[in-house]
């Protein structure tokens, strides 16, 4: 509830495919190569050109509809979406109209702790456009680039199941982690891979839902929280002053953090929707459905939970991995050594590694971290052949360099003393250069037993193994 | 006799008996061309110096020994909507006027590979959209029969090219009619094969369920052998059958005997010319009297196939035709403001009356709440139009029919009036709309001296059968007559 009204929220998500080649021809599907050169007559939509489908198009988009619980249409034809854009060479979108590939699924998600449900209407193949460049040296043109056009999308298309923004971030946040499991799409914001249309209505409770707009160009998950929040204030401040909302099109700018209108309802667009005839009828065989089923990877929802049930980790930790695959791929194997507990592994991941990952903006793979050294870590600090601090400086060094953990204990002198002898030689020689400690001790001043099992660590130049030597510090004190 | 006027098969043969060069029948094609093409209009674009280079080539690698296909060394006619990489393919709209494009046609890798000579570019209505070649942006072609008459559409260049003896064989498309309509307007033989035979890939779309690529030539015998040449299957088009093709011209002399025809009553009717008619009939009987069984069956739905057709082909089109826009190629309006204006002016000027017509047409079918009314009912009837054909072949082998109601009408006769002009089309466009193969051969004159043509209808590649029953036509009456220009 926003200032009285119930708001309803549904979300268009846009994925590019991270395919090799392109939807309908064989160019390269690569962002960011330079302008224009990713193309050929067919995604240029020469005259003459047809269009030929990449299975793996398909493939991928079966892989969604099977992690997002959708019914697959095995039978299904492409579409032609009609519209006049000088980024869209063909002046058409091939796309899915009556029938996509995979509707009526839902996916689950965690909001503040509780459990949502979010429908899943459809989810469709597509093509991309082009992109308009707009610059001052072009002396007032605009110039087109075509790589993107033909790059292969998917449209997920969600029931009007979400209720806040908040919902709408977690929504998305769950969608780009399977997409990211799925390893379908890169899900990188700024480049576009993946993009949301937002319709928003609200309405008082117990009223029907209100007239909804379409807000488009919304490019990263908190421009959707900042533009569905806009929208809400937006509308209610309509109808609190007894105006109407217009069913309409608009644009959000997140720079001046607003929406304007695009078009209104009456000026909306006739697509001329009709089936593509230059392509033939999509026949999948439910074999390739099962196939693809049994591919799916364990996905991030069904991860964070049995991390929490199973590995007793705090709901915010278990999220954290488990929405990224990378972490929760390193995780789960070191789990599955079954040698130590979750907690000797999550206070390095989500410790000094996450810290590493962020300072340095790198990802997992960039580093040398893995199950195997990362065990090893754990094994000498639980079996105290190493201190918590010489842990720290053996991780900084195996992030980035593919060395022995075992070696490195000798290399950098980190092995505890934990010679019961060797430990008393110390205590003896640090004791007897500290009579005043021993008196006040003695004299029920017990900050004297830090001070003198300080000066023995410090002997041993950090090498002593700290629970022994207290211990032994305080027995030789009680004996004397 | 002069080359030009000989047929691919024989100068085929003469080249491999030693007996002539292909730059002697290229050079002689080009002199025929000289003489006769102020009169005729056949070429957008000629190609001579290419032409004569590729002959050479071809020459040099006969003199060395090389084994060379049938038809190497042949020159060809393209008609003007087929992809030329490096030549110009304007499909006579001053849209395309100076496009090249940077890729070629599948049909024409295939020309090329079989060493074929290709004459240059073949007028046609613009973007293939007509029925008299009246509708290209550069000029009308004549009919060589009576230079005041048309030649038909919209291959008329095809068609006109092959008669004038201006090619020795050409490629034309089908959309409706467009290669068969023509090729009985001028007296040649013309050849729409099924759909999904002919790669459609560099076949710049009209109407993409319904186009096909086929031969035009002066003999059955040298369709067959041009046919062969350009079907089988193309990865690069989704709508290519994925099946092999036997030699067409192998089997051409099997004969009639056993064979079952259709005679549909619906194409006999009214509208149809009398000495059409009994052309046709004439024709039929002279096959009956060579073991051909005649039987009249009924094809009810005809009546509703031209609404069918004019339908799909315009939304089609609608769509295909949209991205001349004048952003990346072809013509673009010089005074405009802003993206829209720019659009607007662009395809104003760009395009043709009878193209913006179908632009609109199809644009009306397709929009929303007319959808159901228009395009999809006439989907529906695609469908029932095919089962017809379905049900009428489990009974008979080939369906003839006339090729065109009426022989060839006089330049300027029927532009002011599109329905008639649509009308011509009204025993052709069933085929597309089943995706059948059909050939329209030569079968006499009326008594304007023009040509007749018989169609011939079969079931989904029989081009054999079709071939076949044509050849032996030719043979008993002697097709192809040479007309006076």
């Amino acid at each position: 509830m926003v200032r009285g009204y119930e708001v309803v929220i549904g979300l268009e998500t846009h994925a590019e495919l991270n395919t090799d080649s392109k939807i309908y021809c064989d160019c390269k599907n690569q962002f960011g190569l330079e302008v224009n050169s990713q193309v050929c007559p067919i995604c240029m939509g020469m005259p003459g050109t047809l269009p030929t489908l990449n299975e793996k198009v398909v493939d991928y988009a079966i892989k969604m509809g099977h992690a997002l619980n959708c019914h697959i249409n095995r039978v299904c034809k492409q579409d032609r979406k009609n519209y006049f854009y000088p980024d869209l060479p063909k002046a058409y979108q091939i796309s899915q109209a009556e029938v996509p590939l995979c509707q009526n699924g839902y996916v689950d998600i965690l909001v503040d702790g509780e459990e949502r449900r979010i429908g899943i209407t459809r989810i469709h193949i597509e093509e991309d456009a082009g992109k308009l460049l707009h610059s001052d040296k072009f002396h007032g043109c605009s110039l087109v680039d075509l790589n993107r056009c033909g790059v292969p999308l998917i449209e997920i298309v969600s029931e009007p199941d979400m209720r806040s923004s908040a919902e709408a971030k977690a929504y998305l946040e769950t969608l780009k982690s399977i997409l990211q499991y799925l390893d379908i799409c890169d899900c990188k914001m700024e480049q576009g891979s993946i993009r949301c249309d937002v319709n928003v209505s609200v309405h008082k409770p117990g009223e029907p839902f209100g007239t909804r707009s379409e807000m488009k160009n919304v490019n990263s998950f908190s421009a959707a929280v900042r533009g569905i929040d806009f929208e809400i204030n937006r509308q209610i401040d309509i109808l609190e002053n007894g105006g109407t909302i217009e069913q309409e099109t608009r644009r959000w700018d997140d720079a001046k953090g607003e929406s304007v209108s695009m078009r209104s309802k009456e000026d909306s667009q006739d697509y001329r929707y009709f089936p593509e005839p230059d392509l033939l009828t999509i026949v999948v065989e439910q074999e390739r459905v099962d196939k693809l089923k049994e591919d799916i990877p364990e996905l991030p929802n069904a991860k964070l939970l049995r991390y929490v049930k199973e590995f007793g980790l705090a709901q915010k930790d278990a999220a954290f991995i488990a929405e990224s695959v990378e972490l929760a791929t390193l995780f789960d194997s070191c789990m599955a050594k079954g040698r130590f507990p979750a907690k000797s592994y999550t206070t390095w991941i989500l410790g000094d590694f996450i810290k590493y990952l962020n300072d340095n903006s790198k990802t997992v793979s960039d580093t040398k971290l893995n199950a195997d050294n990362l065990t090893e870590l754990v094994e000498l600090i639980e079996n105290k052949t190493i201190s918590n601090a010489g842990g720290k400086k053996i991780f900084a060094v195996i992030l980035e360099q593919e060395k022995s953990v075992k070696e490195l204990v000798d290399e950098l002198g980190l092995a505890q003393v934990s010679d019961a002898s060797a430990l008393e030689a110390i205590a003896d020689k640090v004791l007897a250069e500290n009579e005043k400690s021993i008196h006040d001790y003695k004299n029920g001043k017990t900050n004297a037993l830090g001070y003198l099992v300080g000066q023995c660590m410090k002997a041993s130049r950090g090498k002593a193994n700290p629970g022994m030597m207290k211990e032994i510090v305080l027995n030789k004190l009680n004996n004397m | 006799m002069e080359l030009y006027r000989k047929s691919a098969y024989e100068l085929s043969q003469m080249m491999k008996n030693g007996e002539v060069s292909s730059v002697e029948i290229t050079k002689s094609v080009f002199d025929r061309i000289k003489a006769v093409e102020p009169k005729i209009d056949a070429y957008v674009t000629l190609d001579e110096e290419n032409a004569l280079k590729a002959a050479q080539e071809i020459d040099n690698k006969r003199s060395a020994g090389e084994e060379l296909p049938e038809l190497a060394g042949i020159p060809i006619g393209i008609k003007d909507n087929i992809s030329t990489k490096g030549l110009r393919t304007t499909c006579s709209s001053k849209m395309l006027e100076n496009y090249v494009p940077p890729f070629n046609a599948t049909v024409m890798n295939k020309v090329y590979e079989n060493g074929m000579v290709v004459t240059g570019k073949l007028n046609m209505d613009e973007f293939a959209m007509g029925s008299s070649t009246e509708n290209s942006y550069f000029k009308p072609t004549r009919n060589p029969n009576d230079t005041d008459r048309i030649p038909g559409g919209s291959s008329g260049g095809s068609a006109a090219a092959v008669a004038a003896c201006e090619a020795i064989v050409s490629l034309g498309s089908d959309t409706g009619g467009s290669i068969r309509q023509p090729a009985s307007y001028c007296g040649v033989v013309g050849l729409k094969p099924t759909y999904g035979s002919v790669s459609r890939f560099g076949l710049v779309a009209f109407a993409s369920s319904l186009d096909q690529i086929g031969p035009l030539g002066r003999t059955v015998r040298d369709v067959a052998m041009l046919q062969s040449v350009i079907n089988g299957h193309d990865r690069m088009d989704a709508t290519s059958a994925y099946r092999t093709y036997s030699d067409l011209s192998a089997g051409l002399e099997s004969g009639v005997s056993g064979l079952k025809i259709g005679l549909p009553k619906e194409y006999f009717g009214k509208g149809i010319d009398d000495e059409v008619k009994s052309g046709i009939l004439n024709a039929v009987k002279a096959l009956e009297a060579k073991g051909a069984v005649v039987k009249e069956i009924s094809l009810p739905s005809t009546d509703y196939a031209l609404s069918s057709y004019y339908i799909i082909s315009s939304a089609e089109a609608s769509s295909n035709l949209a991205r001349y826009d004048g952003v990346r190629y072809g013509f673009r309006a010089e005074d405009y403001d802003g993206l829209i204006d720019m659009y607007e002016k662009t395809r104003s000027e760009g395009f043709g009356d009878e193209v913006k017509r179908r632009i609109m047409l199809g644009t009306f079918v397709l929009s929303s709440g007319f959808y159901d009314a228009y395009y999809k009912k006439a989907k529906l009837l695609q469908r029932r139009i095919s089962a017809e054909f379905s049900q009428a072949f489990s009974d008979v082998d080939v369906i003839a029919t006339p090729t065109v109601p009426t022989t060839a009408f006089r330049i300027g006769e029927n532009t002011d009036d599109p329905l008639k002009m649509y009308a011509t089309d009204i025993c052709t466009v069933t085929v597309n709309i089943a995706g059948l193969p059909a050939i329209s051969v030569p079968c006499g004159k009326d008594s304007k001296n023009l040509p007749i043509g018989l169609q011939l209808i079969g079931e989904k590649f029989t081009e054999q059968k079709l071939l076949n029953t044509a050849y032996t036509y030719e043979q008993l009456v002697g097709g192809f007559s040479m007309p006076e220009i």
